[in-house]
């Protein structure tokens, strides 16, 4: 079970090698539970998701982590401020509307935020546009007229929000085929994950 | 595969310790009504109490022997195969105290005057119906619920357990409630108290020695209850405008057939309800407020808690709306206790709970199915 999470999401592992044993998470748009699973049983993580659909709250049931449905759209005001240790926002950034107060919220939650979204500005979705298209990746699989993305951005797009909301960027893990990319990494990564906190 | 648990037989629990409410009033002698579904473990450890909302019963599953059509009121949900699977749990059902289903109540007997308590019968509140159910637990062996489980009023029974109880109940599953009623809420009660209150024939609680029974005040109270616990959609859908005689008649009689669906409920309701047991029920409804002694702060009130907690609520049920389940939600958060919530989508308004729904009952199945999982381990 754990292998095949991994494997099906390398922005987990990332995840997972921030959290130290026995934090406290809040996964926002936590789908059928299994970063939470995860996290549980390799890290001891004590934690609750937060998701809306309801296909995905019977699979967190299963998985039994616990899900408070609710739409991160509305706020995430039931939560009191510094309650978690990390609030993770995995691959759902970019779906996101208000996005810049779920940033906010974020920062106000948990002592660290973590957020994972794919890269907009990799060289293939790059040559996509030069070419007159919106990208279409396994990252991004959805034509421009079906997808749920409406805030698709670049690192330097995120690092530059983050900026602007105070935010401090603690740490930065950049991917491409599930391996860390060094070299050219708002060219070359595909999935980004970054570690950040409220600017004290 | 999903069965019937077939047919049950009810039960009666006697107890003579005395039973000191909430109000102060003292009740020497009382019985209980229960039934159970499935086999209690060896180690006792899969039991689940299931409480009844305002005008429920002990007969939650199955059917009796001599009355086929007497089916429990929550048999979709209990049984073998069903969400409540009687296969791995032993169900407890009971009749509350100052019930009017076999359980000691206004009805009932007084021992010491030989006539009904009536009037006499003691305010019960949802802390004094708690008491009792963990009696009943003893009696029958049950130090520590798998689930406790309840809707609307049996969901403040529910929550109740985990603050009262907190090291005999594991799993708490509250659908459909609050943690206090809103003032609007109060308001419906009274109105269906004061329809049965001033009914010529209610003779101040004591009718039963004159013969009568207040029926046109309890109709009125589960008519008005009734639209209550209805959605408008559900009721337009059900309903809608439609003439019973096809033409109006400039008339008072039955002439849309939401009426003659409201008055037939009603008439049903008060040929089998005791009207004493109607303004017990709502009044503890109206005093369940486990904060209401902390500066009505539920946070602390859900501090002793111990129980991982499941909350359900519908998104068309007003009487008791998701916003009052996720102030329950809250403070379960607050007080970082394992909880999930889940908002189901819903046309059926407050009865949905009583309802079959795909998704609730998913959720409710895949929840108690973690809690077979889990076993005795806490």
């Amino acid at each position: 079970m754990n292998s095949s999470i991994i494997l099906s999401r390398p922005d987990f592992a990332a995840i997972a090698a921030w959290i130290p044993q026995g934090s406290s998470v809040l996964d926002l748009g936590c789908g059928d539970g299994s970063l939470l699973r995860y996290l549980r049983e390799t890290r001891a993580v004590r934690g609750y998701g937060v998701e809306i659909s309801d296909a995905n709250i019977a699979a967190c049931i299963v998985n039994n982590v616990n899900v408070i449905q609710s739409d991160l759209e509305s706020g995430i005001a039931d939560f009191e401020d510094g309650s978690f240790d990390f609030v993770i926002l995995s691959q759902t950034l970019q779906a996101t509307h208000h996005t810049e107060a779920l940033m906010n919220e974020i920062v106000r939650v948990g002592h660290e935020g973590i957020v994972s979204f794919p890269n907009f500005g990799y060289w293939k979705n790059r040559l996509q546009v030069l070419r007159g298209n919106m990208p279409v990746s396994d990252e991004l699989p959805y034509q421009w007229y079906d997808t749920p993305n409406v805030h698709l951005c670049t690192l330097n797009d995120f690092e530059i929000l983050c900026a602007h909301l105070q935010i401090r960027i603690l740490g930065r893990h950049v991917m491409a085929d599930g391996r860390d990319v060094h070299v050219l990494p708002s060219l070359r990564g595909t999935t980004a994950v970054y570690r950040f906190r409220r600017d004290a | 595969m999903n069965a019937s648990v077939g047919i049950v037989s009810a039960q009666r629990a006697i107890f003579d310790t005395p039973l000191t409410f909430r109000s102060g009033a003292v009740l020497p002698h009382y019985e209980l009504m229960y039934e159970t579904y499935g086999t209690l473990n060896a180690d006792k450890s899969n039991a689940i109490l299931i409480c009844h909302a305002l005008s429920g019963h002990h007969h939650v599953a199955g059917h009796y022997a001599d009355d086929a059509r007497n089916v429990g009121w929550w048999d979709n949900m209990v049984g073998p195969g069903k969400p409540i699977d009687t296969n791995r749990f032993f169900v407890v059902g009971l009749n509350n105290l100052g019930g009017c289903h076999g359980s000691t109540g206004p009805s009932s007997k007084d021992p010491r005057t030989g006539k009904p308590y009536g009037a006499s019968f003691p305010v019960v509140t949802v802390e004094d119906w708690v008491e009792t159910q963990a009696r009943l637990a003893d009696h029958l062996g049950i130090r520590c619920f798998a689930a406790v489980v309840g809707g609307s009023l049996g969901g403040m029974q529910a929550m109740q357990w985990a603050l009262a109880y907190p090291d005999r109940v594991r799993h708490v599953l509250a659908i459909a409630t609050a943690p206090h009623l809103t003032a609007q809420n109060i308001a419906f009660n009274d109105v269906a108290r004061s329809a049965i209150l001033t009914d010529p024939d209610f003779h101040g609680g004591d009718f039963y020695q004159h013969g009568v029974v207040p029926t046109r005040g309890l109709r009125l109270a589960r008519m008005l209850g009734h639209i209550t616990y209805l959605s408008d959609d559900a009721m337009a859908d059900k309903f809608g405008r439609e003439l019973r005689h096809g033409k109006l008649n400039f008339s008072y009689d039955i002439e849309f057939q939401i009426e003659s669906y409201l008055r037939y409920q009603g008439d049903k309701f008060a040929a089998y309800f005791d009207a004493n047991t109607y303004l017990l029920m709502t009044k503890a409804l109206d005093y369940f407020d486990p904060a209401r002694e902390l500066d009505g702060d539920l946070n602390r009130a859900f501090a002793a808690a111990r129980a991982k907690f499941l909350v359900v609520s519908f998104t068309t049920d007003w009487r008791f709306s998701p916003q009052r389940s996720r102030e329950i939600v809250h403070a379960l958060l607050h007080n970082k206790l394992d909880v999930s919530y889940a908002e189901i989508s819903s046309q059926h308004g407050h009865d949905s709970f009583l309802m079959q729904d795909e998704q609730y009952f998913a959720v409710m199945r895949n929840y108690l199915d973690r809690v077979a999982a889990e076993g005795t381990s806490p």
